[in-house]
Order: C-alpha cells, then sequence, then structure tokens
C-alpha cells in the first residue's frame, strides 16, 4: 500500500466514529422530522398515514401557533436591540476605566454562566407581585405595583429583562474584542482632523464595528428563536401564559409533541424553525462573503 | 489606563487597539459610578436569592430584605427530603462524559479534517458543518421516537447520546489545527510515530487553548442542558440538575425558601468554577466567538 492510501486508511479510521454519530445523531433524524412533519403520527397507534401538507395547515390555522410566532419574534425585536445597545455601552465604559476593568467584566459575565433553570425560579420570585423586591423598591420610589409575570401586557417584556440579563456579559465581552482590534491609527488620524467624542463613535468605531454587530445580532436571533427553558421556568404553573402572552415557538412545540402527544404538528412547527434559522444563517453568510478588509 | 488594559488580551492587540479617548477625571469617575450601579444591578438577583435561602417559611413574606434569623434549615430539608445529591452526581456524570467524548471525536476529525489528505474530505466537512444549523428542537421529536424504540428512555445513555459530538467542536479544532505547520507532522513521520501518535503526541498539545474553551463550553452547555433531559428523563432518581430543580419547584408552590435554596445549591458549585477560571472562560468566548 503507497503511503498516501496508508493515510487516507487512517482517516476514514478516524472519522468513522465520529461521522457515523453525526449522521445517525443529526442527519437522519432531522430527515426524519420532515418525514413526520408529512404524516400523521401518534406515539400509540402504529399506522401513520401520509398526509401532505395537513399537519402544516393544521399550524397555520392554530391562534396558538400564531400567538407564539408573534410573541417569539417580539422576544427577538425587544431582547435583541436592548442587549447589543447594553452591550455596547457597558463596553465603552469599560474601556474608559483604567482599574477594576477585569473585575467588571467577570461581573456581567456571571449570569451567563449561572444555570438558566436556577436563573429562571430566582427571577420569577423577584416578579412576586406582593412579594418581590422590585414592587418593594418601586413603592419606595412612589411609583405604582406591577403585575409582571401576571399581567399579559408586562409578561413577555418581565421574560424579555431576564434574557437580557443572562446574555449581556457574553455581550460585552464580544464587544470588547471587537473594540480592541480596531486599529488605533484610525482614531489618531481623526483626532488630527479635529474629531471627537460622539463623532469618533459615529464616524469610525460604529462602522468598524459592524461585522462584530451583524455577527451579534444574527447570533442573538438564533438564540432567541430558540427560547424556552426560561419561558417554561418562568411560568411553569401556567406554561406561556398569562394567556399565552409569554408562549414561543419551541414551547408550543413542546406542549403540542410531549404533552399532547401530537408529533405532526409539532414537527411541522419545527420544520418552519428550521426554515427560519436557515434563511437568517444564509442571509448571514451572503453579508460576510460581501465584506471587504478595511 | 495602561497596565489593566492589556490584561486579559494578548499584549499586541491590545497596543495596537487601544482607544485614546480624552481622559478626563469626571469623565472617568461617572464611567465609575454607571458600571457599579450595572453591577449592582446584575448581581441583585444573586443576592435575593442568598436572602430568601436563608429565611424561615413565614419570612419571606414579610418585607425586610435580609433575614432577621438566618438558618441553614431550608438547605438541610432540599438535600434530604429530595434526591438532589443524586441530581448533581446525574449532571456531573452527563457533563463529563460527555465533554470528554467531545474533546476527544471533535479535535480527533477536526485534525483529519485538515492535517491528513484523503477522497472525499470537503464533503465531510461540509457535511458536518451544515448540522450547525439543525435546530436541537427539531431533533427531539426524532430521538424521542428513536429512544422509545430502542429502550433508551430514562437512561443514562439517552441524555447524553445527542451531546456525545457537536459540530461547532470540529469547526473550531479544524480552525486551530490548521495552524499546525506540516513540517512538524512529517518530522514525526520520519521519526516513525503512528499516524495517530500524531494527532495525541504532536497536534493535540499545540491546540491546548482551543481545547480548554471548547471543554468549558461542552461542560456548562451539558451541565444546564434542558429540554432534551426533560423529555427523556422519567423517574426522579435519574434527573438531571436542572431538570430537577425544575419540577421540584414546580411542586414547591409558593415555598419560595426552598426553591431558592435549591437554586443557590445550582448556582454556588458554577460560581466556584467561575471566580476561579473566569480568565480562561472569558479569554474562550473570545477566542471561539470570533473564529464563528
Amino acid at each position: 500500500m503507497s503511503l498516501g492510501a496508508r493515510r487516507a486508511v487512517s482517516a476514514y479510521a478516524f472519522l468513522a466514529l465520529p461521522v457515523a454519530f453525526f449522521v445517525a445523531i443529526r442527519i437522519l433524524p432531522a430527515a426524519q422530522a420532515l418525514f413526520i412533519s408529512l404524516h400523521r403520527w401518534d406515539i400509540v397507534s402504529a399506522e401513520r398515514p401520509f398526509v401532505g401538507a395537513a399537519n402544516f395547515r393544521e399550524i397555520a390555522s392554530d391562534p396558538r401557533f400564531w400567538q407564539a410566532a408573534g410573541n417569539t419574534l417580539r422576544y427577538v425585536l425587544t431582547g435583541i436591540p436592548a442587549q447589543l445597545i447594553l452591550g455596547l455601552g457597558i463596553a465603552i465604559l469599560l474601556r474608559r476605566v483604567a482599574r477594576f476593568r477585569g473585575f467588571f467584566r467577570a461581573l456581567y459575565f456571571i449570569p451567563f454562566v449561572t444555570p438558566i433553570v436556577a436563573a429562571s425560579w430566582v427571577w420569577q420570585w423577584m416578579y412576586s407581585p406582593s412579594f418581590g423586591p422590585l414592587n418593594r423598591m418601586f413603592e419606595a420610589a412612589g411609583l405604582p405595583a406591577q403585575a409582571f409575570l401576571r399581567r399579559p401586557s408586562q409578561a413577555l417584556y418581565a421574560v424579555a429583562a431576564m434574557v437580557v440579563w443572562e446574555y449581556v456579559g457574553f455581550q460585552v465581552v464580544i464587544f470588547l474584542a471587537g473594540l480592541e482590534a480596531i486599529p488605533r491609527v484610525f482614531y489618531e488620524a481623526a483626532e488630527v482632523d479635529g474629531a471627537a467624542g460622539w463623532r469618533l463613535f459615529r464616524h469610525i468605531t460604529l462602522p468598524l464595528l459592524n461585522p462584530t454587530l451583524v455577527f451579534s445580532a444574527v447570533y442573538g436571533t438564533i438564540v432567541y428563536l430558540q427560547l424556552f427553558t426560561q419561558v417554561l421556568n418562568m411560568t411553569f404553573g401556567d406554561q406561556g401564559g398569562p394567556l399565552g402572552s409569554t408562549l414561543t415557538v419551541v414551547l408550543y412545540v413542546y406542549i403540542q409533541g410531549f404533552q399532547r402527544f401530537r408529533m405532526g404538528p409539532a414537527a411541522a412547527a419545527t420544520v418552519a424553525l428550521f426554515a427560519a434559522i436557515l434563511v437568517i444563517t444564509l442571509a448571514q453568510l451572503r453579508f460576510f462573503s460581501r465584506q471587504v478588509e478595511y | 489606563m495602561t497596565a489593566r488594559a492589556a490584561a486579559g488580551a494578548p499584549a499586541v492587540r491590545a497596543a495596537a487597539g487601544r482607544i485614546p479617548l480624552p481622559r478626563r477625571a469626571g469623565g472617568d469617575a461617572l464611567a465609575y459610578l454607571a458600571l457599579a450601579a450595572g453591577g449592582v444591578l446584575v448581581v441583585f438577583p444573586f443576592l435575593w436569592m442568598l436572602a430568601t435561602s436563608l429565611k424561615g417559611p413565614r419570612e419571606i413574606f414579610e418585607l425586610h430584605f435580609w433575614p432577621q434569623a438566618p438558618t441553614l434549615e431550608n438547605f438541610r430539608q432540599v438535600l434530604t427530603a429530595t434526591q438532589f445529591p443524586r441530581w448533581i452526581l446525574n449532571s456531573a456524570a452527563v457533563a463529563v462524559i460527555t465533554t470528554g467524548s467531545v474533546a476527544f471525536f471533535d479535535s480527533l476529525a477536526g485534525y483529519t479534517l485538515t492535517k491528513l489528505r484523503f477522497p472525499g474530505r470537503n464533503v465531510i466537512f461540509v457535511v458536518i458543518l451544515s448540522t450547525l444549523m439543525i435546530p436541537t428542537e427539531m431533533l427531539v421529536i426524532p430521538w424521542y421516537t428513536m429512544s422509545v424504540r430502542f429502550g433508551w428512555i430514562d437512561t443514562y445513555w439517552g441524555i447524553m447520546f445527542p451531546g456525545l459530538t457537536s459540530a461547532f467542536g470540529v469547526f473550531l479544532m479544524r480552525q486551530f489545527m490548521t495552524g499546525i505547520p506540516d513540517e512538524l507532522l512529517d518530522a514525526g513521520r520520519i521519526d516513525g510515530v503512528s499516524e495517530f501518535g500524531l494527532f495525541t503526541r504532536i497536534a493535540l498539545p499545540l491546540v491546548r487553548p482551543a481545547l480548554a474553551a471548547l471543554c468549558i463550553f461542552t461542560f456548562l452547555g451539558n451541565w444546564n442542558a434542558f429540554l432534551w433531559p426533560l423529555i427523556v428523563i422519567q423517574t426522579p432518581a435519574m434527573r438531571t440538575l436542572p431538570v430537577g430543580i425544575a419540577l421540584f419547584s414546580g411542586e414547591a408552590g409558593s415555598a419560595w425558601h426552598l426553591i431558592m435554596a435549591a437554586s443557590t445549591l445550582a448556582v454556588l458549585p458554577v460560581l466556584a468554577v467561575f471566580i476561579v477560571l473566569q480568565r480562561q472562560i472569558i479569554e474562550g468566548v473570545v477566542l471561539t466567538g470570533l473564529r464563528n
């Protein structure tokens, strides 16, 4: 056997197990999810006839699905801007201070490594209308008490605030790295030309940080599209409530598939989610392939 | 703005990139004030959790923030009335085994896909990479039907099989392995090192920082995993920590002193590890995040 052939044999041997895993645990199940979405599939009956687009039509005519989809969009549209603005603001502040920078960076990062389930229950208790600390503070400040997770018009934003709290430290770290990568000469040149403060930020920092911003927005959007753990645990007694106001697509899938055992519609909803993530990922790839080096 | 500026970042990048902002004393004081205020907001939920966990069942409905008669009784109750220690062990076992598997198979695949030449290399890489776009939520239904068919429901294997490899890990390790000079490997070959030995003895030690970052994130991800374990686990003894806490808290009703004690028990070990490893963890985010 030639040297090249021997190396190829080693390569296939090394890859055999990992590739088998990817095929058996990711690729085939993804295909099966598509298959299930086109069949009537409940765990109990052995008969699983092909039903075409019936599952998709069913979720399309289910107001709960559209509520979940609308809510998920609302999480993205409130959480992502809040997270990006806070993250960038904190990162810029961190670059202004000389001491305790590492300390603050670590402090803001703690929620990101905190077990999400535990943190969600802590936040649920913080939001307690009668006994939670938030309403005590509102009271002390002379503001009216709020219902937070108990009122449909507030609950989604209360959950989104927790998710922002969780991810803002991660965002700060990413922005700090992005800011550090901006060559200093740009600022020096602009200062020679008399630019300062806001104009430096507007005309140098923001444009040069653009790839980092886009990456963060895309990554964050994909995370928010898959919100589940925080919502389920913060609204545990009334999953996705009150009145479905915090329901997300993934929670909808969980309830359909694993509480009502209606696998067909559940799989159809995951296929829709997959399509959304695919479109966002491809758009991002397009954006980055058009990028030019500065 | 000198010594601390370079902290945590490669010295070269930090020196090249620091923004020379005008340094007014007043501006800096405001920056400190804003950062401290934000820091208090970030930490506040933890203080509230700790304060509640030390209160008695009646005291949690009283108005003061800090317990007047701190007690460890809640912790005793959580640890004895539930299978909490078992849940911690379950989580640890699942996280350790999946992390070991990902560290080994992902770096081996990453190495092979950039350092060995063979027909089909790019196809295999693209196929693995494409699985990154498949959301876990799409897979849990097929995983469930598969687990029912093979009897994996409520078993350790059932909990951890989805986490044994990660496409992101293969991608990451391939990126870092690409930087290893081929001459180094060829020199090893001349010395009679086997192909597998080249991977373990030459390639792996050279990518240690990336490997450490991958291990930390894989561990955290599996330690915190919730959706799939919630589906596959059926008996209390098999619960992982997140599933155990969720279901315990759901049953505890308004016994917030117990729920917060359970949360504290879940948060403290992670916090301790984070304090020790915070620099590596945060640098790992930079290292891996920017390779995306």
